[in-house]
């Protein structure tokens, strides 16, 4: 299992299936575990190609060691699993690709109120030192999925992935293995449901039709009564089910970290649609600019569209990152309308 | 590279207004831009924003919606979820430095094959002004991680 650019919790999320370890451990050797064992790369070169019966790579690749070791172990491993939202799509890291990379280490290396930097000392992949030379990886401008950069056997989604999941994954796995069962089709998403987290949830559900959103400190929420019913975000209707709808069920609105739904491209683009459906602001009869503006203000309650849509699937998008030039700012003239006689 | 820059851009036209407008500028002889492909749904509600994210990545400069007045949708108010629609994929866009140019609707009824015909003309200009968008090239290159190659967007005149 090797750990990319993600926060850990897939590493722990494997912890949580709990006694299911001992048979975990009682199948399979660790071959290559950083956060849990000592191992070094040099380790996994030193492996036969292939070695590996299952390698679960969780992270987004961000940076070129990342890259080199999806590389590697992609080329020791029998089977690749793309384990987690990151590894999947992109999730929390991925939202740097809404700004540069530049901009990044401005705020990290320079900017930041704790931060005394006076000679703008940045980080290079190579700097010489009275010792030698040091490399050190090249962080790049955009985060890419693992499947964008080498071929990936299974997905499992989720941020990070439910523990019975893991466990059912790793059973077929294993049974695979020792008992010849068959595996899934190369390619799939295991470990997961096949319908909307909606379909999974337990909230009652009426026609939706909202004036404005609620950002969750605006807002306590009904108990019950669906989440988007009530003006708070939710991407329950454009995100993979599998999870149990746990958050929703506890009154905070889905993050849409299992991904889309099988033969959606883009989830923030489902999501976006889903969501202007049920805005239920301006009438037919009104004044086309009067009606554009009270739609603008409604949806104006929406903070941080890109981010909220794309909140895990940014590296899977249809654009997959923000122009690093940011486009160019234009003075805005009115949507829709007739056109200018 | 001495051609004059043409933008392209992508038109949805809805079958009940704009697609017979855009007839009409045909039989009318109208002469405007001809830049844009149109595209005929059955409403304008029927464009996901999927197909302009899809349009834009995979080449056009801008994308134009066009459908009934409003009041006047042959389903109703199917063109006022496609404002809806439009307005908060705006919004989006303009986070990921899309210029709001580059993603018009417009209202044409069946009878404003000229109005239409305008639009037409004016995004063209406006695209022209913006210069190319070639996402793939320039935001999605340099095999996605270094620095794209070139991100001046009126460095490139070529044809799409």
């Amino acid at each position: 299992m090797y750990w990319a650019a993600s926060c850990g919790g897939c590493e722990i999320s494997v912890l949580n299936i709990g006694d299911k370890l001992l048979d975990v451990d009682a199948a399979y050797d660790v071959a290559f575990w950083p956060v849990a064992a000592d191992f070094k790369y040099d380790d996994v070169r030193g492996y036969p190609d292939g070695y590996i019966d299952v390698c679960l790579y969780n992270g987004a690749v961000r940076n070129s060691e990342n890259e080199e070791m999806a590389h590697l172990l992609r080329q020791k491993s029998k089977v690749l699993v793309a384990f987690g939202s990151c590894a999947y799509e992109g999730c929390i890291p991925a939202l740097a690709n809404l700004t540069t990379k530049e901009a990044i280490f401005r705020s990290v290396y320079q900017d930041n109120p704790s931060i005394d930097n006076p000679d703008g000392v940045f980080p290079q992949p190579v700097s010489e030192v009275p010792e030698g030379v040091l490399h050190i990886p090249e962080f790049y401008e955009t985060v890419k999925s693992l499947d964008q950069v080498v071929p990936v056997d299974y997905t499992i989604p989720g941020c990070p992935p439910e523990p019975e999941q893991i466990w059912a994954v790793l059973e077929a796995v294993t049974a695979a293995l020792t008992a010849g069962a068959e595996l899934p089709p190369a390619g799939s998403i295991v470990g997961a449901g096949t319908v909307a987290v909606c379909e999974e949830c337990s909230l009652e559900k009426n026609e939706k039709t909202i004036e404005r959103f609620y950002r969750p400190y605006e807002i306590t929420p009904e108990p019950e009564l669906c989440l988007l019913e009530q003006g708070i975000l939710c991407m329950g209707p454009a995100t993979r089910g599998g999870c149990g709808a746990l958050c929703p069920q506890v009154g905070m609105g889905c993050r849409g970290c299992y991904g889309p739904l099988d033969d959606v491209e883009d989830q923030g683009a489902k999501m976006l649609s889903a969501i202007a459906s049920v805005v239920d602001v301006g009438a037919p009869d009104e004044e086309e600019a009067e009606l554009e503006e009270k739609i603008a203000a409604a949806m104006d309650t929406l903070a941080d569209p890109a981010g909220t849509f794309y909140r895990f699937s940014m590296s899977k998008s249809l654009l997959q990152r923000a122009r690093p030039d940011g486009g160019r700012p234009t003075g805005g003239r009115p949507t829709g309308g007739r056109p200018a006689e | 590279m001495s051609e004059q820059y043409e933008p392209v851009i992508v038109g949805f036209l809805c079958n009940w207004c704009s697609y017979r407008a855009a007839d009409l500028a045909g039989t009318s002889r109208l002469h405007y831009a001809p830049n844009m492909r149109p595209i005929r749904v059955m409403c304008t509600a029927r464009i996901e924003p999927q197909f302009v994210l899809k349009a834009l990545r995979d080449g056009a400069d801008g994308v134009l919606i066009a459908g009934c007045h409003p009041g006047e949708c042959h389903y109703v108010e199917g063109n006022i979820k496609a404002l809806r629609r439009h307005i908060l994929l705006k919004q989006m866009l303009r986070q990921l430095g899309v210029e709001e140019e580059r993603v018009q609707i417009v209202w044409a009824s069946a009878s404003e094959g000229n109005l239409l015909a305008q639009a037409v003309d004016r995004m063209t200009e406006e695209l022209r002004d913006l210069g190319p968008l070639r996402w793939k090239q320039t935001v999605l290159s340099g095999n996605g991680h270094g620095k794209p190659a070139s991100v001046a967007p009126t460095a490139v005149a070529e044809e799409v």
